[in-house]
């Protein structure tokens, strides 16, 4: 058993009231990538808190044995004195600190406590070499982008000597090519030696890179496939996370597109902080009724910036352009006259933009539209209640009640409350920006089943997102942005993500006549 | 139905200060042989209290949008110094003055709204300003030196009682008459809500926690009355902050404004993409807190009969302490009325119990200090077992 670097038996861990793993096993190969997949609430970031110490030892049941020997780890420190580093989902950098000082922050090159700035500097180089990461060691993380930084979290745990790297959702936040650059360095570091335990939802990155792949589901080990020899397909997977085929990802639909309801007219935004920086340019788009408009492109092309300058102008300045709705022009530059206008947006980041994570689920679902359920300015609470309980039932909500913090609740479940809140202002169109970020296959089919909904009762919907078979899926037409500009509009019907993705990457102005 | 454990610890912390409230009480009445309770000094700590307690109402607002205001204890200062100047030496009439007062008091908490909300500079940094800005104005206003007396009639803000209608020897027979009315509706009040609730299907408490829960109330209500009534009656401060905290009790839990108010404290990005006017409500919870620290103002005025130009010294931090102690977090978006009165009651009883029993100010500063540490200790303490 010597090319087994790290072996989990019978692990199990209690929550009051949950069982969240229930005997599970797992090992890992001497240099080789694991992913380990499964639904949110699976199990996997709690086993992975196990093994790292986090939970310490003593608060599971079950062994660990890393290189052969048995593990207890008390805590962080502990693990990655031995090699195995975690890099969390949300990234642990300090912003006003350079490149260097966070590589070795907790881990200083110093002599008597006076930091050896010389070698930090010179071996931070060599780290920033090693993850093909271009940058001078005094930058400020604060001045990198997502892609970077995620890099220099790996650079921070290769300077602890890493044999065993678990990186939880490495590309959840990254672009294609940044996603792309990153597997690519695991690869890297598989030939020399070091292993990774890769968490990932995305399941044809794992399909690239993995040699094996463990999953998980209800806090069990449900089984582990091995892809050096067979070819596993997406579906496969997935099968095994949902327990149940999966043939359709995306729910069919009944089409009843009906005329242009929501138009944006020659739409100029300018930077809120570099004014004479332009994040959109003469953007036109139409929103037809029933109908889903996907808005493609990478990170940073401006679908963000587009969609929350449309809501009452809630990202940048010197916004030029006219919005109609049903033909008729509406003031759209305050986010209450936009929501009055019936436009909802609902954001990317539902932890730091889209909820009240300290409060009740119940709250979070009304604060958009607090008129609805008060008179006089004083809140009707049975009627409050009553109607955020129709919002769980109806978007299958699991929570322990209406009442319990959203905080708690798993990343589908708080996306679906973020969903209520926007169906609760009645919108007339619903702009989605990546509804399904960092949410499991289950919970994605059910917002998908949602948008479906929406659309039979009328609604135009825009749907952002990443993950071009998603656009593909969903949409009914989609337009494609580069740069702040619209590249491209096609139906859906014609476009295929070949299609989609020449238009997003190629440099010259192919459509723009 | 709920059990009395569970309903116990979703409310640990209400509870707990409660009885950290009661023990207090119970230690000072011991040590001071009964004096605590007597109706004279009972009547005292309500006066004293008075106007922490209705600037922590303002406060604890501030403090659930995640700011602060230092500047407090600064504005007393300066609208009692502004009453003493033109009742005083420019014979104003008194009742104009308070109007005035309560309007100019908005307009401070205008001018420090301005600056944190609008132009987005920390509350700590403008109100700290502005307690160095009225304090200057106050010791210039009153040149340095103490002006009164006033008139009966302002005096009578915070020294006079409710009238008695009934003239009974040794006891006021309105204030018991209020009590008892206060009783009455407090405990229909609850039976209502309870009915309320049952005919929604929400799960409420066994009926002999109803029971033995309007049975405490009742006592204490009638308890407190007895004994100002046995002294002058309920003093007319006590109405008015009664009125304050029922309005104030009611804005926090259940109107539109002060649920925005939470969510922006809670999350400011996500209440302003959902539409809530972040900048005004922020503005507004300063502008509230300027007429309530001016309120204060005149209180303590006419309490002292003049106007001092240290008035107000250090009280921003009994009513920030206040706050704090009753559960509001630094964070923001968490907070309650009742707390922020329990906290204000709990501090206003150890700085009286502690007077009486001679205890020097300097000690009692090290007490009240500890006391504020354990109660946050206390919640960080609650929090972390939670997660």
């Amino acid at each position: 058993m010597s090319d087994v670097i790290l072996e989990m038996r019978n692990i199990t861990k209690l929550f009051p009231g949950v069982k969240a793993l229930d005997n599970v096993s797992f090992s890992v190969r001497q240099g080789e990538i694991h992913a380990l997949v499964g639904e949110n609430g699976a199990g996997k970031s709690t086993l992975m808190k196990v093994l790292s110490g986090v939970y310490p030892y003593g608060t599971y049941d079950g062994e660990i044995y890393y290189q052969g020997k048995e593990c207890r780890f008390r805590d962080i420190t502990e693990s990655e004195k031995v090699g195995l580093v975690i890099i969390h989902q949300e990234l642990a950098l300090i912003p006003f600190l350079s490149v260097a000082e966070n590589l070795f922050l907790g881990n200083e090159r110093a002599k008597n406590g006076v930091i050896d700035w010389n070698e930090s500097i010179s071996e931070t180089a060599e780290l920033l070499e090693r993850v093909g990461l271009h940058e001078s060691p005094n930058t400020l993380i604060t001045n990198m982008g997502v892609g970077k930084q995620q890099l220099v979290e790996i650079a921070k745990a290769l300077a602890k000597e890493v044999k065993l790297l678990i990186l939880d959702e490495p590309t959840a936040s990254l672009n294609e090519t940044d996603s792309e650059k990153l597997l690519e360095l695991l690869l890297q570091f598989k030939e020399h030696g070091i292993s990774s335990i890769l968490i990932s939802h995305k399941l044809s990155e794992v399909n690239k890179v993995a040699d094996s792949i463990t999953i998980l589901r209800d806090g069990a080990t449900i089984e582990t496939l091995d892809c050096r020899n067979d070819h596993i397909t997406e579906d496969r997977i997935i099968r095994g996370m949902v327990g149940r085929d999966m043939t359709h990802r995306f729910p069919p639909r009944e089409k009843n597109i009906g005329e242009v309801i929501f138009e944006v007219r020659d739409w100029n935004v300018y930077h809120p902080l570099h004014e004479d920086r332009k994040v959109s340019t003469n953007v036109n788009i139409t929103v037809r009724k029933g109908e889903v408009v996907g808005l493609s492109g990478l990170m940073g092309s401006g679908r963000t910036e587009l969609a929350m300058s449309i809501f009452g102008h809630a990202y940048g300045t010197r916004i030029s352009g006219k919005a109609y709705r049903n033909g008729t022009e509406v003031d759209i530059s305050t986010i209450d006259k936009a929501i009055d206008a019936g436009i909802a947006y609902a954001t990317e980041d539902r932890k730091a933009y889209g909820l009240v994570l300290i409060q009740q689920v119940k709250n979070n679902i009304t604060l958009a539209n607090l008129e609805e359920i008060s008179t006089r300015q004083v809140i009707n609470e049975p009627q409050e209640m009553k109607v955020t309980s129709e919002y769980r039932d109806n978007l299958n909500i699991k929570c322990s009640s209406i009442q319990q913090l959203a905080v708690n609740l798993s990343g589908g479940n708080q996306q679906k409350v973020v969903l209520s809140k926007w169906l609760f202002a009645s919108p007339e169109i619903l702009i989605l920006d990546e509804p399904t970020r960092g949410i499991d296959v289950g919970a994605k089919y059910e917002i998908y089943t949602i948008i479906n909904r929406l659309v039979s009762e009328g609604k135009g919907i825009v749907v952002i997102s990443s993950e071009l078979p998603e656009i593909l899926g969903v949409c009914d037409r989609i337009y494609v942005m580069r740069d702040g500009k619209i590249v491209g509009e096609m139906p859906a019907s014609e476009a295929s993500q070949e299609k989609v993705m020449k238009y997003i990457m190629t440099q010259q102005e192919v459509v723009e006549q | 139905m709920k059990t009395l454990s569970t309903l116990f610890k979703n409310n640990v912390r209400e509870y707990g200060m409660l009885i950290a409230l009661i023990t207090v009480m119970v230690f000072f009445q011991v040590q001071t042989d009964g004096v605590l309770m007597k109706p004279v000094n009972i009547t005292n700590l309500v006066l004293q209290n008075s106007y922490v307690i209705t600037m922590a109402m303002g406060m604890l607002l501030i403090i659930i949008t995640g700011g602060i205001d230092l500047s407090v204890g600064s504005v007393v200062a300066v609208i009692g110094a502004l009453a003493g100047v033109l009742i005083v030496r420019y014979d104003v009439n008194w009742v104009l003055v308070v109007a005035l007062s309560l309007l100019l008091g908005a307009a401070i908490g205008a001018f420090h709204g301005y600056f944190v909300a609008y132009l987005k500079i920390p509350a700590f940094i403008v109100t700290l300003a502005g307690m160095l800005i009225f304090r200057g104005l106050t010791i210039a206003l009153l040149r340095g030196e103490s002006v009164g007396p006033f008139p009966r009639g302002f005096q009578n803000i915070s020294s006079g009682f409710i009238p008695d209608f009934f003239h009974y020897e040794g006891l006021h027979i309105t204030t018991i008459l209020i009590g008892v009315i206060l009783s009455v509706l407090l405990i229909w009040l609850d039976f209502r809500g309870r009915k309320n609730q049952q005919k929604y299907g929400f799960e409420v408490t066994p009926f002999y926690f109803f029971v033995i829960k309007n049975i405490a109330i009742t006592t204490a209500v009638m308890g407190l009355c007895y004994l100002m009534a046995s002294y002058k009656g309920i003093p007319t401060v006590l109405v008015l902050l009664f009125v304050l905290i029922t309005f104030y009790a009611f804005i926090t839990t259940s109107s539109v404004i002060g649920r925005r108010i939470y969510a922006m404290g809670g999350n400011e990005k996500a209440a302003r993409l959902s539409g809530v006017n972040t900048p005004r409500l922020l503005f507004y919870t300063f502008i509230n807190m300027g007429v309530l620290a001016s309120l204060a103002g005149l209180i303590v005025a006419a309490r002292l009969n003049s106007s001092t130009p240290n008035a107000g010294d250090g009280m921003e931090l009994d009513v920030i302490a206040a706050c704090f102690i009753g559960g509001a977090s630094p964070m923001g978006g968490v907070g309650k009325v009742i707390g922020a009165l329990v906290g204000a009651f709990l501090i206003g009883v150890l700085n009286n119990g502690m007077s009486i029993m001679g205890v020097g100010i300097d000690w009692q500063k090290v007490v009240k200090g500890i006391v504020l540490l354990l109660a946050v200790l206390f919640d960080v303490y609650n929090k972390n077992k939670n997660a």
